[in-house]
């Protein structure tokens, strides 16, 4: 095996040297306009034949056709403008190939493992990370997979040299894998395949429970020899990060929720296959959602076959904050984000509300409201322009896209790939 | 009471002798008075019963009794014959499995044996006898059930070799326990616990295996075969036996029925219990059956979250399998039934009573554990009647023997006699009454020929009291009038002819006194009614109705052809009048009719759609739904499966596919292996079973693949040749330079062994047979090209084909066509330079070009993968459409009849309430051949169906609980999603 990750390796070294990645973009140097643009604000209003002007990688103004322009003219008449798009619980950078080991640095062994930094892993050059450009994704948050407190995810803007000038914020937040009530038969130890109650589930929460009251004891004492797993929780309890509790099932959101509320941490569900049978508790609770995609499957044979199109509809409808997480599918179906969201619109809600499934509700549900999300002045400069509809296959074609006011490349190594062989068909 | 000593049985006559004198028991038993069973409808009321030396010597009202009789009088039972099981592993061990657990790659794949059949699953030259050793435990366990007699196997391998019938005697010898040394011959799907040979891995190919076996027996037998092999010569010999083949589920009973009767052999299946789901089709197979009486407990429900994934077929399961005996007697199915599955044999009588309770006639019920069993080895003469000269094996019981109060008291086994239950005990129910020191006390005795309890009271006061009646001795214990102590009274008492319990009690003080309890007579009466009741009632149970399939979403009927007016829709047709708004299109017999404007026809049923879109059907190029299995990988060639095989019409994905506007689907081999099996092209016919949904005028496919998967590049410890793609090519250079070979020798007309897979490569070399080939880098696309230029045949579509746009325009020299995946990549290795623009770039060259799922998920939504090629190329939106419409069809040889709207095509066209490549939108009405299959109107209809019976099932289980019944614990099918990987 050991040869064979050896021949990926160098088979991988070659890839990566014979297409080179594309060039992250100069800081804005100076003030652009886009004018024309139906403004998809992405808090649910829209501004028809509207003006953006921003500087600085800030958005300084927001307005209809009368507002002033500034700087470059970006014509987007007849077009379309969006904030960018956020990926959710994504593995981005973490993996490159699914099934090549070696480019894959999802899950850390161990356990109890809040100290593991996604950051540390991402690899800014992924060539999976500028196919999500060309689609709308701008932003991501990037979380570890492994144990059950998981470790410590990071949000990034997708154009950089490296995770640090990538990283946008550093450790947001504690990602933690609820044990299922339900466990799997391990068929191929003879037993029966299928769900059944998992027995060990309450000595697995207890572990939980125990790990926290451990953290707790330690830090308020004197620390004298650090612990380094304790000390990674210190976040959670002192609120400045997010515990983000992977979790489907209805008996473990309860549970998850109250454990959050005794522990006084902020709580963000993810995944939420059943979370709109709790949709009060939450509500009460503030506690938002992650739903997973919504291109996935019923549990059960007896659910409805739309279930999982509607599922954040479902909530949002019950007053829950709702975005919408990638993390459950393979890496590079995040640049399907925008279509997950479209989903849910023909399962009755409105566009503009399908939008802040992907833009302001994850801005929210992740902090970093105050920089993205919406295309509002003060926020940055991170948005794109699309011939038409970007929540639609038929109209999310981008022209423009800009990072913190950046004006970045759309071009991946498909697109020259695609380009080379038209090419080569021309005559 | 009488004794009666057993006789010797059949004399060892030549055997020596040397602990004690020669003394042969030549003396008949009569059993007189009783209602005798000589067969389940020859009953004789009030008869004799006369055996010697071990067989029946007469039945009848005026047997003439010899002198030299032991005369046993039985006024008031019934004798029944004694049952028989021959689906049984009685005596015959079952081997351990081999080695460890599962195991990825490395697999053996040759055969371990030498002199036998090249498969160690083919094991004919088995035979039970040889591997019987008495088991006495079990014996007595099966004789308390009632068993006389058994046909026990050794229950290992896909052919497992003959079987023995044995009476469960405990006397004597084998010699006279084994009444028949190669009484049937057994088969099953499952592989032998001794070998770790992986072939076959899959239901489709021990399916096909039992295919050749056949083909090669017969060869052999003609002797085409130099070499000697021990097992097509005892398949040979067993021609003439019955063949018992263990289905165990309905779908694959109706599978190796199909199997047996292209060889020309009439299988006994032993069933699931789950025939009654599909009864017809059941009946039509015309099989005898054995059916396991293992009913399913009711399900633990009071935890609500773990309820929440209970689905509703499990949940029918329990409330609807009692019925599945009933259902085979009412549909005059001849059946019998096996104990096996049941965790002991006591297990019998409650379950067989319960399908009893749901209507199975008690005349069928003992048929089918007598005289069927008897009639399906050929025995009738022998075993499960009272015939004159057949063997003693019979029952006495108390009276009905399928009645719950019913004790059975003897079991004889070829004259042998175990004494289950006293039966010359007294009943001794009743109320008495006794006086002692001054207190009266009253006692009840009630079930005292089963299970005695015993009641006390003392002036109105209870006491706690237990009860015990053996051997003609009552013991009584019961607490003191002085509840303040815990302190007994002990009565003991020997039952006497006359009605009262005398005897003597001991105080807790050791103080003794004789007292005589003494009977009431109002009792009797009571217990009368009782007894008239018990027989006479059959209460009735609640039984859901049964759907196609029997779960959520199931249908009570298929749904019928109409004639259906579409008006003012945006017909998408596919041909070269492209879309055409505010159209009308007339949908009758099945067909598109007529395509137009004001169209009016009569009594069509007027559909506006205005604003809405109506297609051809979605076709899918590459699925793996509705299949019981995907890949044989246990060699490197497959090509004799077939997925016709093992279709699943119950995968609910079938429903949610039509709900995605799919009608037509390639259920592909997957890609274990270079040489896959053949694929099964079917229409979504929800409902249906697995032989309504093949679309009969679809041509013949197999699947091929290349890269990672074939060559096993994720196992650490590959055995299977070819691990490179070098090896790839050479693989295909040697199976069709086989192929031809066998071809030439065939038309030439020389003797040959008929080899399935060579068969089907003959096809491809003939043109009669298409490839469907799984592959993603242009190298390898590139040498299947020129391997099938070799040998004169032309590759119909490469499926995946990821980097097909880097070899565009060889393909289109070659004249294949493509079936793509939208925009996969990243996944593994091979697909890294897999680019999203990859389908526009090949329809742009001319290459027939379709877009595939691969997936149950995407399937349902092929119309938005279908739009990614616009986003990602620019192909124009009616193309796009083409590509899971028209394009798919063609590449399948189907357009003639699909993938377009068409006056004459097949009406399988889809309702969309917006534009069919938006994201917003969704099939409202999705039709097969002019019947809808899919309506979203009565989908909304179904839910709320399914949530109100769903409630009520649970209602039902929980108040099972509350009766005291046992529960399991919840438990949910883990849903599977197949794909090219899939290894089942």
């Amino acid at each position: 095996m050991r040869k064979i990750i050896y021949i990926y390796s160098i088979l991988m070294l070659c890839c990566t040297l014979s297409f080179a990645q594309q060039t992250p973009a100069d800081t804005q140097s100076q003030a652009i306009s886009i004018t024309g643009a139906t403004i998809h604000v992405g808090n649910g209003t829209v501004i028809e034949n509207g003006t953006v002007v921003f500087e600085n990688g800030k958005i300084q103004a927001v307005g209809n056709s009368s507002t002033v322009t500034k700087g470059t003219v970006v014509d987007a008449s007849g077009k379309h403008l969006y904030p960018g798009f956020i990926g959710a619980n994504t593995n981005l950078g973490l993996v490159e190939v699914d099934a090549v080991n070696a480019s894959n640095d999802q899950r850390e062994m161990g356990s109890m493992i809040p100290h593991v930094r996604s950051l540390i892993a991402y690899n800014a050059e992924s060539k999976v990370i500028e196919s999500m450009r060309p689609n709308g994704i701008l932003t991501a948050q990037v979380s570890p997979n492994g144990g059950t407190f998981s470790g410590t995810s990071s949000i990034m803007q997708l154009d950089a040299w490296n995770w640090q000038d990538a990283a946008i914020k550093v450790d947001d937040g504690v990602h933690l894998n609820w044990p299922s009530s339900f466990s799997r038969g391990r068929w191929w130890l003879g037993e029966p395949r299928g769900l059944r109650p998992n027995n060990n589930y309450a000595k697995q929460v207890e572990g939980i429970i125990a790990f926290v009251k451990e953290s707790k004891a330690y830090l308020k004492g004197k620390r004298a020899t650090k612990n380094i797993p304790f000390e990674a929780m210190e976040g959670l309890f002192d609120g400045s990060q997010k515990l983000y509790v992977h979790v489907n099932d209805e008996k473990g959101i309860t549970d998850a929720v109250n454990f959050a509320i005794e522990n006084g941490m902020t709580m963000v569900v993810v995944g939420g296959y059943q979370a709109h049978t709790v949709n009060g508790l939450l509500k009460n609770n503030n506690i938002p959602v992650l739903i997973d995609h919504t291109h996935s499957l019923p549990a059960t044979s007896d659910h409805d076959y739309d279930l999982p199109y509607k599922n954040p509809k479902l909530l949002a409808d019950a007053g829950v904050l709702v975005g919408i997480h990638t993390g459950s599918n393979s890496n590079f179906q995040t640049r399907n984000l925008p279509f997950y969201a479209g989903q849910v619109v023909g399962q009755g809600m409105d566009k503009e509300d399908a939008l802040k499934l992907i833009t302001s509700n994850i801005a929210k549900i992740l902090g970093i409201d105050d920089m993205l999300g919406t295309i509002e002045v003060g926020k940055s400069a991170t948005l794109f322009v699309s011939e038409g509809d970007a929540l639609d296959m038929r109209g999310n074609q981008l022209t423009h896209a800009f990072i913190d006011g950046r004006e970045i490349s759309l071009e991946t190594h498909q697109t020259e790939l695609w380009k080379r062989y038209s090419e080569k068909y021309k005559n | 009471m009488m004794l009666v000593c057993s006789f010797s049985i059949v004399a060892q006559e030549h055997f020596p002798k040397n602990d004690g004198v020669k003394s042969e028991n030549t003396n008949y038993t009569a059993f007189t008075n009783a209602k005798i069973f000589v067969t389940p409808t020859q009953i004789i009321d009030k008869g004799t019963l006369l055996i010697q030396d071990g067989k029946v010597v007469a039945t009848g009202t005026s047997v003439n009794i010899p002198t030299n009789a032991v005369v046993i009088d039985v006024s008031g039972k019934s004798i029944y014959p004694s049952f028989i099981d021959i689906y049984s592993g009685f005596g015959v061990e079952k081997p351990k499995r081999q080695g460890g657990g599962f195991r990825f790659g490395g697999g053996q794949y040759d055969a371990s044996r030498e002199g036998f059949y090249w498969n160690d699953h083919i094991r004919p030259e088995q035979n039970a006898v040889d591997h019987f050793k008495y088991d006495a435990k079990a014996a007595s366990a099966l004789r308390k059930a009632g068993f006389g007699v058994v046909n026990t196997h050794l229950q290992d391998g896909i052919m497992r070799g003959t079987g023995a019938l044995v009476a469960l005697t405990s006397k004597g010898s084998d010699a006279e326990r084994i009444l028949d040394d190669r009484s049937a011959a057994y088969l099953s799907l499952s592989k032998s616990l001794k070998s770790r040979q992986s072939y076959p891995n899959s239901l489709m190919g021990s399916l096909a295996l039992i295919r050749q076996v056949n083909h090669d027996a017969a060869w052999y037998a003609k002797g085409g075969i130099k070499i000697t092999d021990r097992s097509l010569e005892a398949f040979n010999n067993n021609k003439g036996l019955v063949k018992i083949f263990v289905a165990g589920s309905k779908a694959n009973a109706l599978r190796v029925d199909k199997v047996g009767d292209e060889f020309g052999t009439q299988y006994v299946i032993v069933g699931g219990g789950d025939e009654y789901e599909r009864i017809k089709d059941i009946k039509a197979a015309n099989a005898t059956y054995i059916l396991p009486l293992n009913f399913p407990n009711a399900y633990d429900v009071e935890d609500t979250f773990a309820a929440s994934v209970l689905e509703l077929s499990a949940m029918r399961e329990w409330n609807q399998k009692p019925s599945n005996p009933k259902a085979l007697a009412d549909n005059s199915i001849r059946f019998t039934f096996t104990t096996d599955g049941l965790k002991s044999p006591s297990m019998l009588k409650a379950n067989l009573m319960k399908a009893i309770e749901y209507g199975l006639d008690k005349t069928k019920a003992l048929e089918a554990l007598t005289t069927v069993p008897a009639q399906v080895l050929g025995q009738s003469n022998k075993i499960g009647s009272l015939k004159n000269g057949a063997y003693a094996n019979f029952l006495i019981t108390s009276g009905d023997i399928f009645d719950k109060s019913t004790t059975l008291y003897e079991n004889w086994v070829k004259g042998d006699r175990d004494i289950i239950k006293d039966m010359n005990i007294k009943d001794i129910d009743g109320n008495y009454s006794f006086t002692m020191a001054g207190k009266t006390y009253d006692v009840k005795i009630s079930g005292s020929a089963s299970k005695p309890k015993s009641d006390v009271k003392s002036n109105g006061k209870q006491l706690g009291s237990k009860i015990s009646y053996k051997d003609n001795w009552v013991n009584l214990t019961f607490t003191s009038t002085d509840t303040t102590q815990q302190e007994f009274m002990r009565f003991t008492s020997r039952v006497n002819q006359n009605d009262n319990l005398s005897g003597k009690i001991i105080d807790p003080n050791g103080n003794i006194a004789y007292v005589s309890a003494v009977k009431s007579s109002s009792d009797d009466d009571s217990k009368k009614d009782g007894m008239n009741k018990r027989g006479g009632s059959n209460k009735e149970v609640k039984m859901m109705p049964v759907t196609y399939p029997n779960g959520a979403y199931g249908v009570s009927e298929l749904p019928q052809q109409e004639t259906i007016l579409f008006k003012n829709a945006t017909v998408w047709t596919n041909e070269s009048e492209g879309i055409l708004e505010n159209t009308d299109v007339l949908i009758k017999n099945g067909k598109i009719s007529k395509i137009g404007n004001n169209l009016s026809a009569s009594g069509a049923k007027v559909v506006d759609a205005t604003g809405k879109h109506l297609t051809a059907g979605i076709i899918d190029e590459h699925s793996h739904i509705a299949a019981a299995s995907i890949n044989e990988g246990g060699q490197n060639s497959s090509a004799e499966v077939s997925i016709e095989d093992v279709i699943d019409p119950e995968d609910v994905n079938i429903y949610r596919n039509l709900a995605g506007g799919v009608t037509s689907i390639q259920i592909l081999h997957g890609s274990a292996n270079p040489i896959g099996g053949r694929s099964a092209i079917i229409k979504l016919k929800w409902g249906e079973t697995a032989d309504g949904l093949i679309n009969k005028n679809a041509p013949k496919f197999i699947k091929f693949a290349l890269g990672e998967n074939v060559k096993q590049s994720r196992s650490q410890n590959g055995t299977r040749f070819p691990r490179t793609r070098m090896g790839v090519e050479q693989l295909f250079t040697d199976y069709f330079t086989r192929a031809q070979e066998y071809d030439a020798k065939k038309k030439n007309g020389q003797p040959y062994r008929y080899d399935i897979e060579l068969e089907t490569l003959t096809e491809i070399l003939n043109g009669e047979r298409f490839i469907s080939c799984h592959s993603y880098v242009q190298s390898e696309i590139n040498m299947m090209m020129k391997v099938a230029e070799k040998f004169n045949f032309k590759m119909n579509t490469f499926t995946h084909i990821l980097e097909g746009y880097k070899v565009a325009d060889i393909m289109k020299e070659h004249g294949v066509g493509a079936s793509t995946f939208s925009d996969w990549w990243a996944y593994k290795f091979e697909v890294n330079d897999a680019i999203p623009y990859n389908a526009s770039i090949m329809h742009n060259v001319g290459i027939t070009t379709a877009i595939n799922s691969d997936s149950g998920e995407m399937s349902r939504r092929l119309n938005q993968e279908a739009a990614k090629t616009v986003k990602y190329g620019g192909v124009s939106e009616e193309d796009a459409w083409k590509m899971v419409t028209l394009n798919p069809a063609k590449l399948l040889h189907i357009d003639n009849r699909v993938g377009s709207i068409k006056v004459g095509k097949d009406a399988d066209v889809v309702l969309w309430n917006d534009n069919p490549l938006s994201v917003y939108a969704k099939a409202e009405r999705t039709m097969i051949e002019g019947a809808t299959y899919f309506d979203i109107d009565k989908d909304k209809q179904m839910r709320s169906k399914i949530k109100k019976e769903r409630s009520e099932l649970m209602t039902m289980m929980m108040q099972e609980k509350n009766k005291g019944m046992k529960t399991q614990p919840i438990k949910a099918k883990d849903k599977q999603l197949l794909e090219c990987d899939s290894m089942d």
